[in-house]
Order: structure tokens, then C-alpha cells, then sequence
């Protein structure tokens, strides 16, 4: 069979149109009905929301229905959802799972939050030590531990949750991969919160939380193996986003610059423009690995941007702050709110400061994905490693 | 349009790559390189022979109907490229770049202009720009050779680069552009930071040249010449830069001490990492300026001062960790390591400097100073 082809997708997508105007259906109906009609991600399996064409072709569905005036399912408010469980689901689940779940996940009818990390468990994540124990006769799992830093917690109807099914195996080796109801009893979501004075994430306690058997994902000790397809497509989903020139956070920095001269000094001027010409270097540096996997050429780069962007949001806030003179003193509100999205733009100085401090630690530290860069592109020997054939009950902690 | 830039490298560009590259690992290695150096000689005439006139790399960016291969930019920033790498040294930017684009830029209806590009394009002679190697775009440009009268030319231009390989140097005088005959012109030595790009002083007394151009046209020509220049020199920082990152990981791999692989230390992986990632950026800056320059796009000038400014300190935080991590055997004469050191350095002084383009990028930009 040949792969579908961009003009074979355009009549499909004029075919939904035709058969759900965007005007006239509401927005969840029309969602269903593209996913159906295998126009939610077009790489994924027919049945599953796809056709089985080629990813890039995705673009072109995208462009057709954004002019059309058809709504999208707000992928920025399902992110975890669409980059992470989806792709796990799809890799790992059995059809039952399959079926039952990305429909309304892709539509957005359920959000999805991600229980992977612990007090205990950040960068060295399959450290983790919250407990899933089989109960005889029923088989289901029952699960006890805290996880933390979960982001859309106190909106998910689901998890991805990885836990420890046999502390006697080394630390990589008992771990197995559920999918966990937000809504069972026993579990607790309290936001937690953060430096900017805002609970943009959450802590999760899990106490007797039951999962049935049927909600695991990937077999008994091989969650390590799953987890690990739903980190790489975490990190896939960095540096697919196109920025215009002084676009980012530059952009209220070298607005400040331009409309108050009574700021400038001369070593403010060599800061900020060190920075521009940085912003300006990795916006094309993104642009060049947007460029390259559109041409199928995928290339190392996408591993390095995260770590370019998170260093460049502390740099340019930082200085924006000290640029803006006695406004700089000054903070917007330090009310609790418990944000849906994490918003950079339209927000003040102080805060885009506070929060580009978490760039350089979420998704990864930037020291782990130095270490990742240097071993997996560079092909620099690996860590020397003392916990591997270790117990995970045996280790220090 | 900024979001048009092409930032790849097409299958023509990569064949072009491949054959430069092949010329050059088989006759000039690093140890090439050094050796004619310390003759004090270091250009190899053959070797430039088979580079400018055999795989036709000199004629790149002059079209097919003055004698060249048609091509431009984009290709002459991958030559580029692979002459960083091996610290070639060839009048490549000299002649096939800031020369040629000087006599470009003074349009066809000139004969002379266009018989001598022609035989650049070929490989047949060698042209010399009679401009210090700093001279930057945007900057004042010198007015020190004087017409005494009827192209009788006076006067001295210091650091000019390569003019020791060349046939023919171009001569901006009060009066115009000048071609100017090897042998009519005085040429001192001087001893270079970068043993690979040769200086001299270039003293006039009454030679007799060509005239090609009016001050006007010549001193705009100048002009676009440089920002070509300054916009390809990106590329040979970034082969330069690539090479030494290449050189430094194959050493730290290898390399024991504490009973480990020097490159097993943390300390070393993130710097690194940290520089694979600015060599990545910096491919990315002088690819779109290469771009820019070869689409004509009206924010070139803006871009090429973004790749000067950003990879020019690539290149030489490259070098100096080459040196760093090779530890002492960095710091002999024997490793080629300081020869790109060399390069990094002068060529980050060459065109304008990280601080002159960061000056054009607040103009550009539009981000005035106090």
C-alpha cells in the first residue's frame, strides 16, 4: 500500500468540512469527527485518529483546518496528554487500551498529568519508591507513595504513573507502568507552591490507591523500558515551536530599551546586545532543526535547545529586571493561583524571572542533559555507576 | 523575509564538500600545513591550482557568462567551510571572495574589470584586496593611496592579507579603483599571529595601475565586498570550530589518566557538550548569512553581523579548549592545535571584530546606545 498523499489528505479534509461546518457543529462534535475521520494525527493507525501517512503531512491538515476556522483542541492545555501518553498508549497498549483512551484524549475530554517524579526520584527518576503491590485473588495493584512537580494534576482525569513492583530487583528492573484514575479513591492532589507564589504544579499522595490489572501498560518490570518512550517524546516535542526574529523573551527587554533611554547604560547595552544576537542565533539554530527533520534529516540539535533556551530565559530576565530600574523592585501579586498553562508573555519582569529559574531544572537538569549530549552525540564514555547491580532496597537513601 | 532562509545544505553543496575535503585530507594535512609554514611560505600555488581552476571552487560566485561556475554564495560558504577545517592556506577569501566580489560589484561594463575576473574565476591569476585584513563593513574605509596623476598611485596599506600569493592587487585610491601588477607595487613581510594568512605592508611609489572605477562606484563595491566577506568568514569559523571539537573529543576519549578515560570526567563532558551546542548555533548563524547573501535578502547586513558577532567566539573558545583539553601536548609546536588557535584568533579580528558587529547589530536592530 503507498502512503497517503498531501492531495488525498486535503480532500479528506475538505470531506469533513463539507460534512461538519465548523460554524454550525459544536466544538467537541467537530473534534470527535475529525479524529474519526483519522485527521487527529495523521501518522497514528487508521481507527486510532490517523491514516498512517507520514508526520510531516500533519502541517498541512493543520493549516487547511486553522483556515477553515475549525477549532483545535488545545493541544498547549493537553500537552502532557498529546506528547507523552499518547505515544506510550500507542507503543505499549493493548487494543482495548487503545481504543478506550486516545479518542478522548486527543479530543481533550480527559487531560492526562504524569506521576513519574518523587521527592527522592528527580534527575535519578528510576530511584522512585512508591510501592505497587498485586493483591492475591483479585489481581488488581495497589499503590502507595507521593510523587511531585505534576503539572495538570487538579485537572487530569488520567496519569501515567510508574511504581515499584519489586524492590529486591536492581532499580531499572521493578518498576512497571500504570495507568491511574485521578478520580480513585486515594488519591490526593495539593498544589504546591512555587517560587513565584503561584501552585502551577502539584504534589500527589497515593494511599491504597487500587488499579486493575487491566490498566497496566507494558508488562510486569518492563515500566522502565516504557518510560523511557515516554521521555524521549517528551523531549521530541522541544524545538517544534517557530519563533520570529526578536521573538520570546527578548521582546519586552528590547521594547523597554527602545521606549525608556532614560534606563540605558553603556553596560546594559553590551548585555543586551549579546543576547539579542544569542536569541537571534538560536532561533535560527531551531529553525535549522525544524528545517532538517521536515527534510527527513533529523539531527542531534533538538537535545541541545532545551538547554540554549533555558539558559537564555534566566540571562534575558534577569537582565530585564535590573534594566527596568525601580519597576524592577516592584511584583505583580503574590496571590496563590493554580495557572491551567504556564504563561510567559503578558506577564511582568519579576516573574518571568522567578520562573525561568525552573527552566534549566524541569523536563531534565541541564546538567543531565549535558551528560546526555556528551555520551549520545559525542560519544563520551558514560558515568562510572555503582548503583547497577544493586537491589533498589539495598541502596542508599 | 527572515522565516525564507534555507539553512540546509543541498546534494550539490554536500558533493562540493566531499570533493574539497578529499583534496585537502590528501595534500593538506595538518602536518602540510605546518611544514610550509615554517618555510615562511606558506601558500602551496599547486594545491590552489587544483582548488580554484580544477574543481572550479575559485569562480563560484562569478556567473557562467564572465568565465565562473555560477553558483554563489551558499557553495562558496561550504569551500569555506572545509578550508577552516584544515586551516588551508589558499587565497581563497582573498581573491575568490573579497577580490572577486569587488570586481563584481562594479557591474560588466568595465573590460578590464571583467578580463580580470575572468582569470580569477579560472584560476589563472591570484587578486589581492589592498585593504588591511580588519577593515570591517560599515567601518570608515582607508584613503591613504593617492593618484599623483594620470594612475600614478602613492601611498602605504598595511595588513593587507595574501598579497605575497598575489598577481594583481585592487587599490582603492582618492580617484577610484585600481588594478595594480604585482611587480609594480613594494611588499614588506610581517610576521603574522595566524602563520597560515600571510600579511604585508603594501607600498605604492608611483605605480602604475588600472583605473576600473570611479570613488563612488569602487568605494560601494568596497563595500559589498566586505559584507560578503564578513558573512562568508562565518563558515571557515565554523569548519575551524568543528574540527577542533572533532580533534577534542577523539583526544579525550582516548586519552587515560586516574585510570580512566580523560573524557569520563563530568567537568570535561559538559564543556564539551556546551561547545558542541554553540558549534551547532554557529552553523546555524552562518548558514542563514550564506543565505541571505545569496538571495540578496534585504536583512543580509543585519544577519551577517549576527554570524560575525556569534561565531567568531565560537571559534576561538574552540581553539583555546582544543589547547585546554589536550593538556600539554596542546601547547607543543609538534600539535597542530595552535594553528587554529592562531586562525581562530586573527580571524576573529579580521572583517571587524565581535564588538564591531554587536555596534552594526544595535544599528540593524534598531537598539541605540545610551
Amino acid at each position: 500500500m503507498t502512503a497517503i498523499t498531501a492531495d488525498q489528505l486535503l480532500t479528506r479534509v475538505r470531506d469533513l468540512l463539507a460534512a461538519h461546518p465548523p460554524a454550525d457543529t459544536g466544538r467537541a462534535d467537530f473534534l470527535r469527527a475529525r479524529f474519526d475521520a483519522g485527521l487527529a494525527w495523521v501518522h497514528y493507525p487508521q481507527g486510532l485518529g490517523g491514516l498512517g501517512a507520514p508526520r510531516s503531512l500533519q502541517a498541512v491538515v493543520d493549516a487547511e483546518l486553522e483556515a477553515a476556522g475549525a477549532p483545535d483542541n488545545e493541544p498547549r492545555r493537553i500537552g502532557i496528554g498529546l506528547g507523552m501518553a499518547a505515544p506510550t498508549i500507542l507503543a505499549y497498549g493493548t487494543e482495548e487500551q487503545k481504543q478506550r483512551f486516545l479518542r478522548p484524549l486527543w479530543v481533550g475530554e480527559e487531560v492526562w498529568c504524569q506521576l513519574f517524579s518523587e521527592p527522592g526520584a528527580g534527575s535519578d527518576l528510576a530511584a522512585l519508591g512508591t510501592r505497587a503491590v498485586r493483591e492475591s485473588g483479585t489481581g488488581d495493584w495497589i499503590v502507595d507513595g507521593q510523587k511531585v512537580w505534576t503539572s495538570s494534576a487538579h485537572t487530569a482525569r488520567w496519569a501515567i504513573l510508574i511504581a515499584r513492583t519489586d524492590p529486591a530487583l536492581p532499580k531499572h528492573q521493578g518498576i512497571t507502568y500504570f495507568l491511574c484514575d485521578m478520580h480513585a479513591p486515594g488519591v490526593e492532589v495539593r498544589p504546591l507552591r512555587q517560587i513565584t507564589g503561584e501552585a502551577e504544579f502539584n504534589e500527589v499522595f497515593l494511599t491504597g490507591v487500587r488499579i486493575p490489572d487491566s490498566h497496566r501498560l507494558g508488562a510486569v518490570g518492563q515500566g522502565w523500558a516504557v518510560a523511557r518512550t515516554t521521555l524521549m517524546n517528551e523531549r521530541v516535542s522541544i524545538g517544534g515551536m517557530r519563533l520570529p526574529r526578536e521573538g520570546g523573551m527578548i521582546a519586552p527587554v528590547a521594547a523597554a530599551w527602545r521606549e525608556r533611554p532614560a534606563l540605558r547604560t553603556h553596560a546594559l547595552h553590551q548585555r543586551l546586545l549579546q543576547l539579542w544576537v544569542q536569541a537571534e542565533v538560536a532561533r535560527l539554530t531551531a529553525e535549522r532543526l525544524r528545517q532538517q527533520l521536515a527534510a527527513g534529516q533529523p539531527g542531534p540539535e533538538g537535545s541541545g535547545m532545551k538547554l540554549t533556551f533555558a539558559r537564555l530565559n534566566q540571562e534575558i530576565s534577569g537582565l530585564e529586571v535590573e534594566l527596568l530600574g525601580e519597576d524592577g523592585l516592584l511584583y505583580e501579586d503574590w496571590t496563590m493561583r493554580r495557572p491551567e498553562l504556564v504563561d510567559f508573555t503578558g506577564r511582568d519582569a519579576g516573574y518571568r524571572y522567578l520562573r525561568a529559574k525552573g527552566n534549566s531544572i524541569e523536563g531534565g537538569t541541564s546538567e543531565i542533559l549535558l551528560n546526555i549530549v556528551a555520551e549520545r552525540v559525542l560519544g563520551l564514555p558514560a558515568e562510572p555507576r555503582d548503583d547497577k547491580d544493586l537491589a533498589w532496597k539495598d541502596l542508599a537513601r | 523575509m527572515s522565516d525564507a532562509f534555507d539553512l540546509l545544505y543541498s546534494e550539490t553543496e554536500e558533493e562540493l564538500r566531499s570533493a574539497v575535503r578529499a583534496l585537502l585530507a590528501d595534500r593538506c594535512t595538518p602536518a602540510d600545513v605546518l611544514a610550509r609554514a615554517e618555510t615562511g611560505r606558506p601558500h602551496d600555488p599547486e594545491l590552489w591550482h587544483t582548488l580554484a581552476a580544477e574543481i572550479g571552487t575559485a569562480g563560484l560566485l562569478v556567473p557562467e557568462k564572465l568565465g565562473g561556475q555560477g553558483a554563489g554564495h551558499r557553495e562558496a560558504a561550504v569551500v569555506l567551510e572545509e578550508l577552516g577545517r584544515a586551516v588551508a592556506p589558499v587565497p581563497y577569501l582573498t581573491s575568490a571572495v573579497l577580490a572577486t566580489e569587488i570586481l563584481l560589484g562594479l557591474g560588466c561594463e568595465v573590460p578590464e574589470a571583467a578580463g580580470l575576473l575572468g582569470e580569477l574565476a579560472a584560476g589563472r591569476q591570484v587578486c589581492a584586496p589592498a585593504l588591511p585584513l580588519t577593515q570591517a563593513p560599515g567601518a570608515p574605509l582607508p584613503g591613504a593611496v593617492r593618484d599623483t596623476g594620470g594612475g600614478v598611485l602613492t601611498g602605504t596599506v598595511t595588513s593587507v592579507a595574501d598579497a605575497v600569493a598575489a598577481d594583481v592587487l585592487l587599490v582603492l585610491a582618492d580617484t577610484g579603483l585600481y588594478a595594480v601588477p604585482a611587480a609594480e607595487v613594494a611588499l614588506t613581510p610581517l610576521v603574522p599571529l595566524d602563520l597560515t594568512r600571510p600579511l604585508a605592508t603594501v607600498t605604492l611609489e608611483g605605480a602604475a595601475g588600472t583605473r576600473l572605477a570611479d570613488p563612488a562606484t569602487a568605494r560601494a563595491a568596497v563595500a559589498g565586498a566586505l559584507l560578503s566577506g564578513a558573512g562568508l568568514l562565518a563558515s571557515e569559523q565554523v569548519g575551524l570550530a568543528e574540527w577542533c571539537l572533532t580533534e577534542t573529543v577523539r583526544h579525550v576519549r582516548g586519552r587515560h589518566q586516574f585510570n580512566r578515560p580523560v573524557g569520563s570526567f563530568q567537568a570535561l563532558k559538559h564543556r564539551l557538550a556546551q561547545l558542541w551546542l554553540d558549534v551547532a548555533s554557529a552553523r546555524a548563524a552562518a548558514r542563514a548569512a550564506a543565505d541571505a547573501l545569496a538571495t540578496g535578502a534585504p536583512d543580509a547586513p543585519l544577519t551577517v553581523a549576527v554570524a560575525q558577532a556569534y561565531c567568531s567566539g565560537v571559534a576561538v573558545r574552540a581553539a583555546e579548549e582544543c589547547v585546554q583539553l589536550h593538556g600539554g601536548i596542546g601547547m607543543t609546536w609538534e600539535h597542530p592545535a595552535h594553528l587554529y588557535l592562531k586562525r581562530a584568533k586573527a580571524d576573529s579580528l579580521a572583517l571587524g571584530t565581535p564588538g564591531h558587529h554587536h555596534a552594526l547589530v544595535a544599528d540593524f536592530a534598531e537598539l541605540p546606545s545610551p
